[in-house]
């Protein structure tokens, strides 16, 4: 064997041995490395109990209610199985938004969610106002289709 | 050397422009070309990304920091991958170009990266309502941030360039098997940044938006292509610098 192809070999299996290595570290992550819990997770006892967690999900459609005070308010957030009900007191992102995504960090005491933090999330899509418009309107003759059916 | 064989004639052309002194020079060439259509392409880029595209429907105009933010983050993780491929050729095939290679697209790389991550924090803020969280997407864009830091601190402080070179393409090596991590991590895991709008899938952006971020990717390739090729020649003279082409080019 040439020196060449036996440097090919080792850095062959070096490679291989990595891939390995790296793909049994990323499997292991998968299960742990978690960044938010889903409400049905949470309603299943997933979620830790006793420290601090982010929920995500969506907020529920007509469920954002403020107080008085404009910073103290309440939410839900579903995904669309399981529905959460969170508390929270501060100031929200400007993409939050009912319907829209979000992730929220804060504790569970097995009925209310306390909000420290919110964040929005939003999707992967970019389009202009007029599309977006037809897009909604389009999703609404759907359903409405749907509904008559 | 004798290079009459028939057997040999086929990798002196390969070879042949692997050597430090053929490459010098046409590396010079091609610069000055590389960069005048990374000026241009980003010209037109940003004059449509800015005043040709439509602000968007649920970000409005904040959403246009994607055109620096989306081809920083791609080409931060393609460079690491030639800068893998490279580091590859080096170990097997011992061309001593090809080191240099890897050691002059890091910097290049190692500055996407961060751009990538200023523009990401400036876009989150607004949007998600923080500068930074641990996902990640997030996580896994800092650690190859420090993967270029390391590769470059740690190729710099062997003053043995055998074993300089050596140690360089284990690490990126080793390396580059974050890229993928990145790639996916939006879909593996929970994570606060959404998945990809432009995928083997298609694109979920208008038209007009994608044709502004491509543009801008393709600036940002001539540009990263020629900053390398600099940062070669460079690398190539300090190497070389004792022999006899560097010497008649009377430069040093």
């Amino acid at each position: 064997m040439s020196p060449r192809r036996k440097r090919m070999l080792w850095v062959a299996g070096a490679l291989l041995t990595l891939a390995l290595v790296a793909f049994f570290v990323v499997n292991a992550f998968r299960e742990n490395l978690v960044f938010f819990y889903s409400p049905t997770q949470i309603v299943a006892g997933e979620a830790p109990e006793g420290r601090a967690f982010r929920i995500g999900g969506m907020v529920a459609e007509h469920s954002l209610q403020r107080q008085r005070d404009g910073v103290t308010l309440q939410f839900a957030v579903t995904d669309t199985d399981k529905t959460i009900e969170v508390h929270y007191q501060g100031l929200l992102p400007d993409l939050f938004k009912e319907g829209k995504g979000v992730v929220a960090q804060g504790s569970w005491d097995g009925k209310v969610f306390t909000a420290t933090e919110v964040l929005a999330k939003h999707d992967e899509n970019y389009m202009p106002p007029e599309a977006q418009e037809a897009v909604n309107k389009a999703h609404q003759r759907a359903i409405e289709k749907k509904a008559v059916q | 050397m004798t290079m009459d064989t028939p057997k040999n004639k086929v990798n002196w052309h390969l070879f042949h422009y692997a050597a430090p002194s053929t490459f010098y020079p046409l590396a010079g060439k091609a610069i000055p070309w590389l960069m005048t259509l990374a000026v241009v392409l980003a010209a037109i880029g940003l004059w449509i990304g800015m005043a040709v595209a439509p602000s968007d429907a649920q970000q409005g105009d904040g959403y246009r920091i994607i055109y620096l933010h989306v081809p920083s983050s791609w080409m931060a993780m393609f460079i690491y991958i030639v800068m893998a491929f490279w580091s590859v050729i080096h170990l097997v095939w011992k061309t001593r170009l090809s080191a240099l290679m890897a050691q002059a697209l890091a910097p290049t790389g190692a500055w996407m990266a961060l751009m990538s991550l200023v523009t990401g924090a400036l876009w989150g803020k607004p949007m998600w309502g923080t500068w930074w969280v641990w996902d990640a997407r997030l996580t896994s864009m800092l650690l190859l941030f420090f993967l270029y830091l390391g590769f470059i601190a740690l190729t710099r402080s062997i003053d043995d360039p055998d074993r300089s070179d050596q140690a360089g393409s284990l690490l990126a090596i080793v390396g580059v098997f974050n890229v993928p991590v990145i790639y996916f991590s939006v879909y593996w895991w929970n994570t606060l940044h959404q998945g990809a709008s432009v995928s083997s899938k298609g694109s979920s952006m208008a038209g007009v938006m994608l044709a502004a971020m491509l543009l801008m990717s393709l600036a940002a390739w001539m540009y990263s292509i020629a900053m390398t090729l600099r940062r070669v020649r460079v690398l190539i003279l300090q190497r070389e610098a004792s022999t006899r082409w560097v010497q008649e080019l009377n430069i040093l």
